[in-house]
């Protein structure tokens, strides 16, 4: 029951991206598509994954003191590898990612999830926690990426969907459009949460 | 001299870091609240970028790529970015009491500010030399300073006007932050 609700509160109730408003700039500057949201959501759930679960294994034999720099250390090697497997298998999208798959280690999600989850909590516990705000934060950024395509192209991870007439508000594909689209999407959901009494 | 003037006015108004590249978003919408604050967090960040595009140049160049670690950039680069704020918090402290009053509690906040490691990997990515690299650092910093007291500015007004309930805090902030942005778009023009 708790391992099922450590997973699901990264979907909505604690979604890294529209409630805790963390890993904000990956978050405005690749969504000008939904495939490289999709794309940047599943690289970091597999970073966050790994890293949780590292350190909630390692969490025993971490000094306290120097635990930051210990964290950071483990997030690189797998931001590394990551990299590395994009670049391997999908050059496309690591072209399109470009210096935002590095920047996955400053993300504060990953340091947030160890510091705030993994270094407390099993390993069981650790992994549900980090795939559930891995997916919550994916699931956002698609949603936005979906948004500003359908909007700046009438396209949908690359298909037509808004027939030949459709004139595009070009703006939704700027560095503006990210940021209304943000902040609109947020507005809207804090109306729906609390016309849900989510809160 | 010209293609160090056209870097620096490029990083700081026509691809500003934060509404332009999306760099340092989270002390953007973090310390945007006061402007006292803002431009304290921006004089510790224009340290600091500038200092780490100095350092993490030197290490691409004379330790990375003779020994082909390039593959090791993002792990070498972050530790020294740790270090560095570090270091950069002692030296502060022993050395001017007051300046770190002003600055240390926005010095541990650095090293998870993208805009630090992100100024670091364009550096090596643009194939900046040396000089470049460093005025690249302090000019987008100072770009992202700008931002954040703009926007620092904004929203200490906002504070006593009536804001529609859902729109209240961050929401309204990243609307902010596209107005702006359009703004700057007008920068655009300039070269």
């Amino acid at each position: 029951m708790s391992i099922m609700k450590e997973f699901t509160k990264g979907f909505v109730r604690e979604n890294p991206t529209f409630r805790i408003v963390l890993g904000t700039c990956p978050t405005l500057a690749v969504t000008t598509l939904a495939a490289n949201g999709l794309g940047m959501g599943l690289s970091t759930t597999a970073v966050l994954v790994a890293s949780n679960l590292f350190i909630s294994l390692l969490r025993k034999a971490i000094p306290d003191k120097i635990r930051i720099p210990a964290y950071i250390i483990i997030i690189a090697t797998f931001v590394t590898i990551v990299d590395m497997v994009l670049n391997a298998f999908t050059p496309d999208l690591h072209s399109r990612l470009g210096i935002f798959i590095p920047l996955i280690v400053v993300n504060c999600i990953i340091l947030g999830r160890a510091e705030a989850f993994a270094n407390k909590n099993g390993v069981v516990a650790s992994l549900a926690d980090g795939l559930g705000m891995g997916l919550g934060f994916t699931l956002s950024l698609t949603i936005l990426g979906s948004l500003r395509e359908l909007l700046s192209a009438g396209t949908l991870f690359g298909k037509n969907v808004m027939g030949a007439g459709y004139e595009p508000f070009m703006v939704f594909g700027m560095p503006t459009g990210g940021f209304l689209a943000y902040g609109l999407v947020m507005a809207l959901l804090n109306y729906v949460f609390k016309k849900l009494k989510l809160e | 001299m010209a293609n160090l003037v056209a870097i620096f006015f490029g990083a700081v108004f026509i691809n500003n870091f934060v509404l332009s590249r999306f760099l340092g978003i989270c002390p953007f919408l973090g310390v945007s609240k006061k402007v006292d604050t803002a431009v304290g967090m921006g004089m510790a960040v224009t340290f600091v970028m500038g200092l780490a595009s100095l350092v993490t140049w030197l290490l691409e160049y004379y330790l990375l790529v003779p020994f082909e670690l390039q593959y090791l950039r993002t792990i070498v680069f972050i530790l020294v970015i740790a270090a560095l704020v570090q270091f950069v918090e002692l030296v502060i402290r022993k050395i001017s009491p007051v300046l770190y009053q002003a600055l240390g509690i926005f010095l541990p906040l650095i090293t998870t500010n993208c805009a630090v490691l992100g100024v670091a990997l364009l550096n090596i990515q643009l194939e900046y030399n040396l000089l470049e690299a460093v005025v690249f650092g302090v000019a987008a910093a100072i770009g992202f300073t700008l931002a954040l007291v703009i926007m620092a500015g904004i929203r200490e007004r906002l504070e006593l006007v009536y804001i529609p309930k859902p729109f209240r805090g961050v929401s309204l902030a990243l609307i902010l932050a596209g107005i702006l942005s359009i703004a700057f778009m007008g920068f655009q023009g300039m070269m």
